[in-house]
């Protein structure tokens, strides 16, 4: 009996920690497991007793890749606990803040977490040797990303900024037209990201993905919308957990999420681009087609194109939200705490990401949950690495190995947030 | 005569959220020069080439809150020339350190269906407290030029240029009105330390006390002038325990307000 096991007890170019067994018995796949063995945080146990304007401070603290998405749900549940809606420029101020986390966490991970392993690289480091230019462009990008949240929210990771209402102090004129010139330089250098990792080879494997998102009527997803799916699923936000559950499997400290109707989903660039081509700028449309993408792309591996176009959506946008910007009269908009219960949804970099907040009267949180996007994306992992070593059975270990890990880097997940993630074992028996 | 040999980096991480080590990858403009200066031997969140110690430092990020990390941790340090933490989580425990003032058992049953599954300790606890460690970071996050600071220092041999002295003194620098004296918005600037460049305050927000406890801080005179605001025993609870709460001299002023 032939027996072959791909273990890899460390996954790197990750955000936490993680491992992936997966066991093959004559010529088939018997088991996959992803172990998410990120120690446990209880974020949604520490939370009980805290008063509702701690919650964006405290979740940034789940994930210091994505603080702004845990800041922007955080404010969005409990603003709608207490009836009041965030417009104007505080909400375009909201979305150019959003736009900065998804510029610095998509070209990091296009460029130093994902294209070495389509170059055959170790990592970016080894890759600048040979595409110096390459590199450089994806940091600078990175940079200007981080030079958003910077001006915007006070710092690069867990901006002091955000308040649940607004924000703290609303920046001036000055400082946001500042951006402009970086953005410009931006948006040349994402359309080159497009071009570039479009003449990467991706190997041939496709699945009938279920892609979950939100969407509204006036753009592309990044703060507010319904939740809806390529399979007939459109909900409110707040009936969210009706439609989703939650899973605790032993192999994992991070849950797994399904939808009741129907099993696994996929959340993320794939499944916004899905569900929203319509909302993309002119600009990121015609990138999309000129790096042959359709209106919608069901190879995972080709994730890191879809994520490249919507890093040309994220600059474009910041562009068009610096332009216009104008000064809040208001930093923040008054809240009077009471006993209710709020939820949450905005589009992490990664994909959704629940909050839902019960509070009493006092403004303290009796309970609260928060679903992150990796979590949600943990069973559709699993079964994209069942198909694609099935379909590779013969392929020689070493190689299986690495495209087993470049599968899972196709979600840029991030264990970090879903532990409540990679070793890679492959066992053939 | 062969080149002298790069020194060796490693980064380790425990029970935390990345964004520490994150910072070493935000050092956008000097992160090429540092790969070039040094082996990146081991960093499994950059690269999946990972090299066997010893190492000249390790960065570590994160608390130990599992008892095989109780047991990681000895064997990292053993394969480390130097060791320095970074963050809060490694200084101080970190946010997941407010389980150390309740019963990990609730926590679990809490957050996890099935809380057999799930492997903890009962406490979230600082390296310092398992290992001897060199040097400590401290910041939530670490402030990114602390990490080009310190690793240039250790591997010249020379002390880190890091302030322990209070966030008051950096909003002075900067030029900053106390918004405690002149807006009468709560503060922990006067008990916590440097690091950040004051940036609450700057935003028209009190200090949040990120950084932790400064040298020598007075927590008991700083309380009594927030109750004097109107502060209630119970928000200077929580105001304490946030991402330093198990640092001791926070640790101790929380537990004051207990009731």
């Amino acid at each position: 009996m032939s027996s072959k096991t791909i273990k890899v007890d460390v996954l790197a170019r990750v955000e936490g920690e993680g491992a992936l067994y997966v066991n093959i018995k004559n010529q088939r796949v018997a088991d996959v497991k992803l172990r998410i063995y990120e120690p446990p945080r209880f974020f949604e146990a520490l939370l009980r007793g805290r008063r509702f304007d701690e919650t964006p401070d405290i979740t940034a603290r789940i994930c210091g890749i994505c603080p702004v998405a845990y800041q922007m749900s955080a404010c969005h549940a409990i603003e709608d606990a207490f009836g009041v809606h965030v417009e104007g420029p505080l909400r375009e101020l909201r979305r150019l803040l959003y736009c900065g986390e998804w510029i610095e966490s998509h070209a990091l991970h296009i460029y130093l977490l994902h294209a070495p392993d389509f170059l055959g690289y170790e990592d970016g480091i080894q890759m600048a040797q040979y595409h110096p230019d390459a590199v450089r462009r994806g940091l600078r990008l990175k940079k200007i990303g981080n030079r958003i949240m910077k001006v915007v929210g006070g710092r690069e990771v867990h901006p002091i900024n955000v308040k649940v209402g607004g924000f703290y102090k609303a920046p001036s004129k000055q400082k946001i037209s500042e951006l402009g010139e970086d953005l410009k330089w931006a948006m040349y250098a994402a359309l080159e990201t497009v071009r570039w990792v479009a003449s990467f080879s991706f190997p041939a494997f496709e699945r009938d993905y279920e892609f979950v998102a939100l969407q509204n009527p006036a753009e592309y997803p990044l703060n507010e919308g319904r939740i809806v799916s390529n399979k007939g699923l459109d909900i409110p936000v707040r009936e969210y957990e009706e439609n989703f559950a939650e899973e605790h499997v032993e192999h994992s400290n991070a849950l797994h999420s399904t939808l009741k109707a129907r099993g696994s989903y996929l959340v993320g660039p794939m499944a916004r681009y899905a569900l929203n081509y319509e909302m993309l700028s002119p600009v990121a449309k015609e990138a999309a087609a000129s790096a042959g993408l359709g209106r919608d792309c069901l190879n995972p591996f080709k994730s890191i194109i879809v994520r490249a176009v919507e890093l040309v959506y994220a600059c474009d946008e910041a562009l068009r939200i610096v332009n216009n910007y104008r000064v809040p009269e208001h930093p923040s908009v008054d809240l009077v705490p009471r006993s209710s219960v709020g939820y949450g949804c905005t589009e992490a970099p990664r994909g959704i990401l629940y909050h839902r907040y019960r509070i009493d009267d006092h403004g303290l949180i009796l309970d609260a949950k928060i679903v992150p996007p990796t979590s949600q994306n943990q069973k559709s992992i699993e079964e994209d690495l069942f198909q694609f070593v099935e379909a590779n059975i013969n392929a020689p270990k070493d190689k299986l190995q690495w495209q087993c890990e470049q599968a899972i880097r196709n979600y840029d997940p991030c264990i970090s947030c879903a532990t409540h993630f990679l070793k890679l074992h492959l066992e053939q028996e | 005569m062969p080149a002298p040999q790069k020194p060796k980096l490693a980064v380790w991480k425990f029970a935390s959220c990345d964004g520490c080590q994150l910072s070493l990858l935000d050092c956008e403009d000097e992160l090429l020069a540092v790969a070039g200066a040094i082996d990146i031997a081991n960093f499994p969140e950059a690269s999946r080439a990972l090299m066997k110690g010893p190492y000249d430092v390790s960065l570590v990020e994160g608390s130990i809150t599992t008892p095989h990390d109780e047991e990681r941790v000895h064997s990292i340090r053993r394969s480390s020339k130097f060791l320095v933490t970074i963050g809060a989580c490694a200084t101080a425990g970190g946010i997941q350190a407010l389980r150390n003032f309740k019963d990990v058992r609730e926590f679990t049953q809490i957050v996890y269906a099935k809380p057999d599954y799930i492997e903890t300790l009962n406490k979230s606890t600082p390296i310092k407290d398992h290992v001897f460690v060199d040097y400590e970071i401290r910041g939530c996050p670490v402030n990114k030029q602390h990490l080009v600071e310190v690793l240039s220092a250790f591997l010249h041999g020379r002390k880190p240029n890091i302030p322990n002295y209070g966030v008051c003194v950096e909003c002075k620098r900067r030029g900053t009105v106390c918004v405690m004296v002149a807006r009468g918005v709560p503060c922990m600037g006067p008990v916590t330390q440097a690091g950040c460049g004051a940036l609450c305050p700057a935003y028209a927000r009190g200090c949040f006390g990120c950084f932790g406890p400064k040298d020598t801080p007075n927590t008991t005179a700083l309380s009594g002038a927030w109750a004097g605001m109107g502060v209630s025993d119970q928000d200077l609870l929580r105001v304490y325990r946030t991402f330093n709460s198990y640092a001791e001299p926070f640790r101790k002023e929380s537990e004051a307000h207990e009731q």
